[in-house]
């Protein structure tokens, strides 16, 4: 179908010596005969060009005022650089088309200036989309809209962010019937799903871009010894800084903010050349961030420390080379990453990956061969959430009148919502009505009313207000500002406000590159200076860390299990391996394999499960509860992303049925009724369904007063209410975290029969890494705060001399040592 | 349920880790802080909470009259979230209240959240009570005290362990002073270690934190404003 371009534009494109790729002109064509387009491409494909060309075609041959599209992206900083990039051609060619950006930032006289005389091409996010759907005069707004084009589909499809903005299509597609839909999106493992979320009436058309240079993906380890265990790649530095010196733009992604700040520390410490090296992550404050940006822009920058913050975003052109510190955890995300260099289609993307420890060499080489394979993994988009739909109801009537039965039409035309049911949506919109509480005093306090003919409107110019001010689906941790109270201060940033509860003044921590020194909490703020030595103290961002994929997982073991593949590994991971094989078994593909030995006065457990740490996670939970009744005496477990470890002070036996599948049985049920992660995701339900604000109109001081803490709601309602819609919505969400659980039930089905226990006198070659990790990892999630606290008395009145302290202690292993020049810290990348 | 003992002007008190205190020679319950129908009161400014938080915090109390069979209760204030609370019961909740205003004596320490005496409900108030060598007060008088009891600032601490912190509701105590945990369902809390708070315990003290089946007891430091308790 590929067509031609009309002029100006074959002018303007053979000016700059290109020609138009043929999806360009693919999705020109299916947009002119009105049909919508899922476009699937690799970056540096110029895919947001295709998106546009058909909406500046368009305008060009039918100038009119009035809003013609709307683009959307999950990000602020990539919608106001795609309003730059096409302010260019638009110039160029002297197109009578008006742009403009419309984000949390933009001022407000901006924004009257939106509502009074709309641009041609409004570029947005979902959250502010969100917000120009609740306003009165959006039918007037949106009316002549004749085209929406979706950035980055992958990264929204799936998530709360991405199931607001399908309900906000389909409200739109009852404002501006003939809109026509473009989804720009990567190459994924769920292909229909994403297909489903673009259409609108009649199935998407599927334009996908293939071929392009394969990325080329090596490896580097450190020199001397390979870790055994860690996550921070500390030690290959040096071999990271060499790769930095002899590129020109690095960017140097690693897993978590506390890596990125270590990271970044120890190449300051040997970057005697002072190579500006700078360090980009969420909890930065966003000036320092657009500072970086902007550096980075420029070309004034050798290398970016960078976490998924850098992951989506703008095109930087000048990126010669990615580097991946620590696991990569997934192919996709790992192609994400790679994608960050050479946003050119025809040439390779480089990318090395450094490796933090043996394991890690294992997964990097499973990550390689997947990339090859262009074996993509991920999970497949789950069902909208109800209460990203109580948000919606409300933002809707807070603009106009609604009739539930024509509401309901709409919202099943979303595709995260195509199998919603009456039921479910009468008990969300009674939520959002009054409560929806089984309780009818209750009754006289409501949002919404309805009038005679049966449709709803909200019930005071205060109640919009008050959504408007809480539209949005990323609920954060509570966060407490970092103030430099000395020269040069400042606002630095954010860190989570648990982290600083466990800070005395004094202490020292790690946190934009820098050694800061705690003062006080002043209110809401952290108060700091210049830390001087001691041992600092770093974040340990909660949630920072997500598991290996299944795919992932599962292609280590099959290497694992063939030695003709083991010549990919360099030689200290193979003599290891086949040490492990002389004096223990390797772990097999479809096996389980179980070693038990001793050490100390203590007895452990290893299992291979190759799950994923949050999944071993529960599985210790669950195994320690059940060596407990076994009479074993558990003392405590550890989980990585690989195996589990657990350690017991008599010798666990019969294994085969400690490891059966009721053990998903009570225990799961008695785990789940205590677990902090229930109440986790019914704050975030709360909150994202308006049941708490976070924003309360002229209260934003006293806020922390006036919101009632949502563990006591959630205390109250489970106990009166157990059946309300948003504890439905909180099990229905949490179900989608308990994957691991769905792990861990697999894993039991398959091992089935076939569980190898190995016991052993000593340890094994392939337990010492997770041995290593006793005593360094917390064994949070397994514990009951109860627990923790009768721990912490306990330890305290050992440490004050009055019990005596257990007999065992593991060992650390010593720190590296390296010469530590003493170099002033990156201060100016900061 | 393991009750705490401490000892205050010379007098035997158990804490509950319910989060009250019993007199035993007295036969007097000690509660802080039950904000009865804040969840009504956020309702009428636009906040949907559910509506059952009297209903939770009279179980509360229910339990704690069982086990002990008080004559005495003292409610240290703020035992309606604001004035027209004890209009806004609900007739099933007010009828419980009533009953239990019958089965013992009933105190209502008058607060800053209910400064009048509640309506249609039994009992007495008063702006501060005394018995024997002690005083049970809403809020704490500043300085040098012995024996005084109080609520109103709702503490709770925070203990940091195994690379998290756990928050708990507390008791507060340095030997002459003892500040209660807020009882209400709806009820939040200050940190122990706000000047508010940690202003009134100077020389530091103990704090025991609520458990499921008994308290948790750790130091409080000296001038512990700002700083970890661990």
């Amino acid at each position: 179908m590929t067509g031609t371009l009309p002029e100006p534009f074959a002018a303007w494109f053979a000016a700059r010596g290109w020609t138009p790729r043929p999806h360009q002109l693919d999705v020109l064509a299916a947009a002119q005969a009105g049909e919508s387009v899922l476009l699937i491409a690799p970056t540096g494909g110029g895919k947001t060009l295709a998106g546009f060309l058909p909406s500046l075609v368009d305008l060009h041959a039918n100038p009119r005022p009035g809003m013609h599209t709307l683009y959307v992206s999950p990000l602020k900083a990539l919608a106001a650089d795609i309003a730059r990039n096409l302010t260019r051609p638009v110039a160029d060619m002297s197109l009578d088309i008006t742009i403009d950006t419309r984000t949390g930032d933009t001022s407000g006289e901006r924004r009257r200036r939106q509502r009074e005389a709309p641009p041609n091409l409004l570029l947005t996010t979902p959250e502010s989309l969100a917000l120009l759907v609740s306003l009165p005069d959006a039918p007037q707004m949106f009316a002549s809209l004749a085209a929406v084009v979706v950035d980055e589909v992958h990264a929204l499809a799936g998530t709360k962010r991405g199931d607001q903005l399908a309900l906000c299509l389909a409200r739109l597609s009852t404002l501006a019937p003939g809109a026509r839909r473009t989804g720009l999106s990567a190459t994924v493992a769920h292909r229909q799903p994403l297909v489903d979320y673009v259409s609108s009436g009649t199935p998407a058309r599927v334009i996908e871009v293939t071929g392009g240079a394969p990325p080329e993906i090596t490896m580097i380890l450190p020199e001397g010894r390979l870790p055994w265990s860690g996550h921070m790649g500390l030690f290959s530095a040096p071999e990271i800084l060499a790769r930095i010196r002899a590129a020109g733009m690095t960017i140097v992604f690693v897993n978590t903010r506390a890596q990125a700040e270590l990271l970044f520390q120890e190449l300051w410490k040997l970057n005697d050349e002072t190579l500006p090296i700078a360090i980009h992550h969420g909890s930065l404050e966003l000036e320092s961030r657009k500072r970086v940006e902007a550096a980075m822009a420029e070309g004034r920058l050798r290398a970016v420390v960078a976490t998924s913050s850098l992951d989506l975003g703008i095109d930087w052109g000048g990126v010669d080379q990615v580097l991946q510190v620590g696991a990569p955890k997934g192919v996709s995300r790992l192609l994400q990453r790679v994608g960050r260099a050479n946003h050119r289609m025809d040439e390779a993307s480089r990318a090395i990956l450094v490796p933090a420890n043996r394991f890690e060499v294992l997964e990097c080489e499973a990550a390689i061969l997947g990339v090859a394979a262009r074996e993509l993994d991920g999970d497949p988009p789950r069902p909208g959430g109800l209460d990203v739909l109580a948000q919606h109801l409300l933002g809707v009537a807070c603009s106009a009148a609604f009739h539930p039965d024509a509401m309901f039409a709409e919202v099943r035309r979303a595709a995260p919502y195509a199998d919603l049911t009456r039921q479910d949506f009468d008990a969300v919109l009674g939520f959002v009505e009054d409560g929806g509480y089984a309780l009818s005093a209750y009754e006289r306090y409501r949002r919404l009313f309805r009038d005679s003919e049966g449709r709803m409107h909200v019930m005071s110019e205060r109640v919009a207000r008050t959504h408007r001010m809480n539209i949005g689906t990323i609920v954060e941790e509570p966060l407490l500002k970092v103030r430099h109270v000395g020269r040069g201060g400042g606002m630095l940033g954010e860190v989570e406000e648990y982290f600083v509860n466990m800070l005395s003044p004094g202490d020292t921590f790690m946190f934009a590159g820098r050694l800061l020194r705690f003062l006080r909490l002043r209110e809401t703020v952290c108060e700091v200076t210049d830390g001087g030595g001691g041992d600092p103290k770093v974040p340990a961002y909660a949630g920072g860390r997500m598991p290996m994929t299944t795919n992932l997982a599962d292609r280590v073991r099959a290497m694992l299990q063939d030695p003709a593949t083991w010549h990919a590994f360099p030689e200290p991971v193979q003599e290891w391996l086949r040490l492990q094989k002389a004096r223990s078994r390797l772990p097999g593909r479809h096996d389980l394999l179980v070693e038990t030995f001793p050490r100390g006065d203590r007895w452990y457990l290893v299992a291979y499960c190759f799950e994923g740490r949050n999944a071993h996670q529960t599985l210790g939970m669950l195994l320690t509860r059940r060596m407990e009744r076994f009479g074993f005496q558990p003392l405590g477990f550890v989980a990585t992303d690989y195996v589990l470890a657990t350690w017991s002070a008599r010798e666990p036996h019969d294994v085969a049925r400690l490891f059966e599948q009721d053990m998903l049985g009570d225990d799961l049920e008695a785990w789940m009724a205590e677990s902090s992660m229930l109440r986790r995701t019914f704050r975030n339900v709360a909150v994202i369904a308006g049941l708490i604000e976070r924003h309360h109109p002229g209260a934003e001081k006293t806020r922390r007063q006036v919101t009632v803490n949502s563990d006591l709601i959630y205390n109250v309602l489970r106990r009166h209410q157990p059946d309300h819609i948003l504890l439905r919505a909180t099990r229905a969400d949490a179900a989608g975290g308990l994957t691991d659980v769905a792990r861990i039930a697999g894993m039991l089905a398959r091992a089935k029969g076939r569980i190898r226990h190995m016991v052993l006198s000593r340890v094994s070659p392939l337990a010492v890494p997770v041995l290593l990790d006793i005593g360094r990892e917390s064994v949070r999630s397994g514990e009951s705060d109860d627990d923790l606290l009768a721990e912490a008395e306990t330890l305290v009145a050992e440490a004050t001399g009055t019990a005596e302290p257990p007999p065992f202690r593991p060992q650390r292993p010593a720190p590296p040592q390296r010469p530590r020049p003493d170099r002033r810290q990156g201060r100016l990348f900061a | 349920m393991t009750p705490a003992p401490v000892h205050l002007a010379g007098e035997r008190l158990m804490l509950d880790p319910e989060g009250a205190l019993f007199w035993p020679a007295q036969r007097l319950l000690a509660v802080a802080d039950l904000h009865f129908e804040k969840g009504s009161a956020a309702a009428t400014s636009g906040s949907l909470l559910p509506p059952w938080d009297t209903r939770a915090t009279l179980d509360r109390m229910a339990g704690l009259l069982r086990r002990y069979r008080p004559d005495t209760v003292v409610a240290l204030g703020d035992s309606f979230h604001d004035a027209k609370g004890a209009t806004r019961l609900l007739p099933q909740d007010q009828a419980r209240l009533a009953a239990m205003t019958k089965a013992a004596a009933f105190v209502w320490v008058l607060g800053n959240h209910d400064p009048t005496p509640p309506e249609g409900i039994g009992g007495t108030s008063a702006e501060e009570w005394r018995v024997g060598p002690l005083v049970f007060r809403h809020q704490a008088t500043p300085g040098r005290v012995l024996g005084e009891l109080c609520g109103h600032h709702h503490p709770k601490a925070h203990i940091p362990t195994r690379g998290t912190v756990v928050t708990r509701p507390c008791f507060v105590f340095d030997g002459r002073r003892l500040m209660l945990p807020a009882l209400g369902a709806y009820t939040g809390g200050l940190d122990v270690r706000a000047p508010a708070i940690a202003g009134l315990f100077p020389r530091g003290g103990r704090v025991f934190l609520l458990g499921r089946d008994r308290l948790f007891s750790f130091a409080l430091p000296a001038r512990a404003a700002a700083g970890a308790l661990l």
